[in-house]
Order: structure tokens, then C-alpha cells, then sequence
């Protein structure tokens, strides 16, 4: 078997011959390896899940991922009324995958708390809001809402190849996953399982003061690394109008330019900025759709806008 | 090799003091820092751990963005965010070449961090080491638990946002305080509410109250509530000094006072 470049560690010996051939800890060059003896006892070739995944992700059209580095910008709202917005059109079947194992918001954000997964020979049935948008989460497998679910990282990575693998979605238009702060476990996970069924981008979510900025530029490196296209930022929480004087007031700000000028410095598009509205948190708190319900907020319009730019770039990759 | 208590790098230290929070983004690393710097203010000897692997906050808010971590026979010294070395910091950015280097690792890697940040700190003496956690219940999380439990750590600070996706994810940080056992010292709620600068009307952003409401059901304490303070940001990000300097400026030191001495009077009645 020829080498494979990328199973080929940056510090490994010359002539390695990659971690996952099947000369691996065996060949002539791995002798003084470190890694040698690692190399020579450990599970050799792809993952037989892969083709598994492969097989259900063929009908699946569209898959976005949605990140941040940062906890709290509004991930799982925004996965949320992208998927609400969405799903308006009947003929557009969509799925939402919540891989945010430890802290899954999806349930309650989309008014399905306390319902539970159903099995059939198929395949795990998601739970569904409409008859066109289906959700999948952690949340629904726990018998009492407050369970900790307390689990390390290769057990996390068993459910995610589990959701992939046996979650009977159909056919979908678009599967949104959702992702937990960070780049670890769950995101190598869910990029490593998807990369031969093809991710066609991910949107990251940030709001506007350096903090948040610092952790999203790791964010943005994590996707160059594992070469995930980014579809684009998006600057969450920037701005509130005050109800009672209709003046704007910032409240995490944008001390370093905010995330059009970071998505600048890093060459990756700017899809937009949502302001704060109380109803947005409150919408997501009674697992309403917060786009169908107050179509006057200044925060509507940037959402939608938003969203056109995400449909339009996944629309130009068919 | 485990070491024993009585020799290892974590032995001066009088109490250790966990921030945590279920969700991400409340403000646990600002939480971590206003209390270190209120602690400081009371004249304790202070340290603050940030176990944030892959996104760690501690270093900006303290500015000390680009400093390095140094080595000496004791194991790591740590960064000294001001002139008396009365506070104490580290951090896995002190590590990055580069700051936006992504840390790409997965759960045994965190977790064999961790484990060298709990033993190889010269932190020498300190009256109370503050852990800054990342959100969630999992690797870094179970680690600092095991490896925590030979010296007793006095406890948990819990942090919320009011709304309630926020509030569902704490919960289960309640519950898993109770599994491995760290008593919860208190919660704060953090973010809770906004006066409008232009009309000083306060709107609930976020919702309001409900991280006393879960505080009571679960029975520990409520530590405060801590409203959103858009100059915070700047205080912090602001270029030229530190906001360990401005800090006693900032409109939230008076609410963080007693925040802390609730939560010392906690430490040093058990001890």
C-alpha cells in the first residue's frame, strides 16, 4: 500500500510510513520511533463506521456545521432560527444534529423537551418539531433533564459516530450541526467522521469584544487545519435597543474592531451582525420560533440576511 | 509516581476554590478574575489555574497576553500579574507561540495537562488558588475532580446567565458537583439585567432571578446577582495598565466585595 501523506506525522522519521498503513511500526524506518510501538499494536485502516456513515449521509444534501471557540455567543440560537427559517419552505426537509453532549440546548430551543428517541429497525427516529425539521440531541436520551452527563472524550466520540451512523434522518436538504465550544473531541470527531461524506461549510458565531474574538481565531485556525470551507462569520449580540428610549447601547464592545475587522485579518467572509433583543433569549427559553413570532425586530432582518448569504453560498456549491 | 500531599507543589496552598458552570460564555473567567482581584484587595495571597485548554480567557483578562511561563527546579513558575507577587497566574496560553494558535486535542492529552498544571506549579504559599474551568462536564472536569481529592478542595462557585437554556445546563453542573462530591459554596448569577445608559431604564437581557430560584431548589447558597456592565469590556480591554489596577474603579467591585466575603467566610469557618 503506498503511503498516504496525511497519516504521515509532521516529527516522524523519513520514510515513515504512515500511521495508518499497514507497514505502520513495522516498516524498516520505524525502528528508534518512539511511536513505534504504537503504531505496531493499534487498529489499523479507516474506521468500518465510515462507509456506514457514508451510506446514510448520501442523502443527506447539504451539511453545515455551526462553531465557535466561544461558549455562550448564541451557537444553538443561531442553529435554532437558521433551522426555523429554513424549514418555512415545506418542500425543504431539514435536521438539526446537537453534538454538544455535556450541555444540549436543542431540545428546549425547539420546544421538544422531555421527548425521548425512538428506535426502529431503520435506525434511531428524531424527534420533530414540523413534519420537515427533525433534531437529534443528547437531551433526549436522558431520563431526568438535570442528569450530568458526565463522560470523556472517547465516549463522546461513540454517540457522535452513533448519530451519524444510525439516525434515520431520510432524505434532508440541509443538516445543521450544532457544536459545543472549543476544538476537541466532538469537533475532530464530527469532522473526521463527515469528511468523506463532505461538509459543504461551517458558520462561525462570535460576538464583539476581544475575548471572544481570541477564542474564535483558534476557531478559524481548527477549520484551515482540518480544511472545513468556512461559509462566513457572524457578529452575534452587537448592539441593544433600549425598549423604554429606542437608543442602541453596546454591551460586549467591539474593542478591537469587532468580528468584521477580525474576519478581514483573516481573509474569511463577513455574513453579518444580529443585535441583542430580550425576546430572542426569550423565544429560545419557550422553545418558540423567535423569526415567526416578531417579525419587527431589527434582529429579524439581520438574521434573514444573514441566512440568505449562507442559502446562497451552499445553493452556488451544488 | 503520586506524590503525597505533604510534599507536592499544591501543599501551601490553604484553599482551592473551583469556578464552574455548566454553560459557556456566563462568565466564569470574569467571575475567576473578580474575585481573585477582590481576594487580592483583602490582602490574600492569591493564584488562578485556568484549565480552559482550548480557549483560555485568564491571560487577557488579566493582560498578560504574550507572557511567557519559566522554568526553575521547583517545576513551572507561574505569571505575576502584579509588582508584589501577590497574584499569581497560569495558564495554557502562556504555552502558545503563537495566541491564535488552535489547541487541538483531544481528552487523554487535556487531561495529562491537567494533571502536570495540579503538580508541576510552584505556586509556593498561597491563601486561595481559584480554578477556572471551561463549560461542560467532561474531561477536564473529571481530572481536576480525581486529582483534586487528595487536598480537599473547599468548593465550587457556580456560575449563570438568568434565562433558563442557560440555567438547564448549570443544573446538571449541580449534579455532577454532587456525584464527585465538591460541596457548592454558592452560585452567582451573572448578566442579570442591564440600566440603559441614555434612560436608566434596566431591562433583563437575559431574563432575571432565575439563578436564586435554582439555587433554592438545589439548596445551596446564592452568592449574588452581578448585572451587565458595558464598561467592563472596555476596563478590561482597555490598552495602557492593567485592569488589576483599574479594577476597584469598576462598578461591579462593590457587589464582587461581598461575593468574596461570603464566599471566605465559607472557606475560613471549615478550615
Amino acid at each position: 500500500m503506498a503511503p498516504r501523506n496525511e497519516d504521515v506525522p509532521e516529527n516522524a522519521p523519513e520514510h515513515c510510513p504512515g500511521t495508518g498503513s499497514d507497514q505502520a511500526g513495522k516498516a524498516a524506518s520505524c525502528a528508534g520511533c518512539p511511536n513505534q510501538a504504537a503504531c505496531a499494536t493499534g487498529p489499523k485502516g479507516p474506521d468500518p463506521a465510515i462507509p456506514l456513515i457514508n451510506e446514510r449521509m448520501s442523502s443527506v444534501k447539504h451539511k453545515v456545521l455551526v462553531l465557535s471557540g466561544k461558549g455562550g455567543v448564541g451557537k444553538s440560537t443561531f442553529t435554532t432560527n437558521l433551522a426555523f427559517a429554513l424549514s418555512m419552505d415545506e418542500s425543504i426537509q431539514v435536521g438539526i444534529m446537537d453534538i454538544d453532549i455535556t450541555g444540549p440546548s436543542m431540545p428546549r430551543m425547539t420546544g421538544l423537551d422531555g421527548e425521548t428517541i425512538h428506535q426502529s429497525n431503520s435506525g434511531w427516529s428524531p424527534v420533530y418539531v414540523s413534519d420537515n425539521l427533525g433534531v437529534m440531541s443528547v437531551g433526549f436520551m436522558l431520563e431526568n433533564p438535570d442528569d450530568a452527563v458526565i463522560w470523556r472524550g472517547p465516549k463522546k466520540n461513540g454517540i457522535i459516530k452513533q448519530f451519524l451512523k444510525d439516525v434515520d434522518w431520510g432524505q434532508l436538504d440541509f443538516l445543521v450541526v450544532d457544536t459545543p465550544p472549543g476544538t476537541s473531541d466532538e469537533h475532530l470527531s464530527a469532522v473526521q467522521y463527515l469528511k468523506e461524506a463532505g461538509i459543504d461549510g461551517a458558520v462561525i458565531i462570535t460576538t464583539p469584544q476581544e475575548m471572544s474574538l481570541q477564542d474564535v481565531r483558534k476557531e478559524i485556525n481548527f477549520c484551515k487545519k482540518t480544511k472545513i470551507p468556512i461559509i462566513g462569520v457572524v457578529e452575534n449580540m452587537s448592539g441593544f435597543v433600549c425598549p423604554g428610549c429606542k437608543k442602541e447601547s453596546v454591551i460586549f464592545a467591539p474593542n478591537t474592531g469587532g468580528a468584521r475587522r477580525m474576519a478581514e485579518e483573516v481573509g474569511v467572509p463577513f455574513l453579518g451582525s444580529i443585535p441583542l433583543d430580550p425576546r430572542i433569549g426569550k423565544s429560545c427559553d419557550l422553545g418558540e420560533s423567535f423569526l415567526d413570532l416578531y417579525p419587527d425586530s431589527p434582529a429579524h432582518t439581520a438574521y434573514l440576511s444573514v441566512i440568505e448569504k449562507i442559502k446562497a453560498y451552499v445553493a452556488a456549491q451544488a | 509516581m503520586e506524590r503525597s500531599p505533604a510534599t507536592s507543589n499544591l501543599s501551601q496552598v490553604k484553599h482551592i476554590i473551583l469556578v464552574l458552570s455548566g454553560k459557556g460564555g456566563v462568565g466564569k473567567s470574569t467571575v475567576s478574575t473578580e474575585l481573585a482581584l477582590s481576594l487580592v484587595e483583602l490582602g490574600k495571597k492569591v493564584g488562578v489555574l485556568d484549565i480552559d485548554l482550548t480557549g483560555p480567557s485568564i491571560p487577557r483578562m488579566f493582560g498578560l497576553d504574550g507572557q511567557q511561563v519559566h522554568q526553575a527546579s521547583t517545576g513551572w513558575i507561574p505569571v505575576y500579574a502584579d509588582e508584589t507577587k501577590r497574584l499569581a497566574v497560569m495558564s495554557l496560553g502562556f504555552l502558545l507561540q503563537n495566541k491564535d494558535d488552535a489547541v487541538v486535542w483531544r481528552g487523554p492529552k487535556k487531561t495529562a495537562m491537567i494533571k502536570q498544571f495540579l503538580e508541576d506549579v510552584a505556586w509556593g504559599e498561597l491563601d486561595y488558588l481559584l480554578i477556572d474551568t471551561p463549560p461542560g462536564t467532561s474531561d477536564e472536569h473529571i481530572s481536576v475532580a480525581e486529582n483534586l481529592r487528595q487536598y480537599n478542595p473547599d468548593g465550587a462557585v457556580v456560575v449563570t446567565t438568568p434565562q433558563a437554556v442557560s440555567l438547564a445546563d448549570v443544573r446538571k453542573e449541580l449534579n455532577f458537583c454532587r456525584k464527585v462530591k465538591i460541596p457548592v459554596l454558592g452560585v452567582v448569577e451573572n448578566m442579570s439585567g442591564f440600566v440603559c445608559p441614555h434612560c436608566a431604564e434596566c431591562s433583563d437581557l437575559f431574563s432575571k432571578g432565575g439563578g436564586e430560584a435554582m439555587a433554592e431548589e438545589f439548596k445551596v447558597d446564592f452568592l449574588g446577582r452581578v448585572p451587565i456592565d458595558p464598561t467592563l469590556t472596555t476596563l478590561i480591554e482597555a490598552e495602557g495598565g492593567s485592569f488589576v489596577n483599574r479594577f476597584t474603579q469598576s462598578s461591579l467591585y462593590p457587589i464582587f466585595q461581598k461575593i468574596t466575603e461570603k464566599v471566605t467566610d465559607k472557606c475560613e469557618s471549615s478550615s
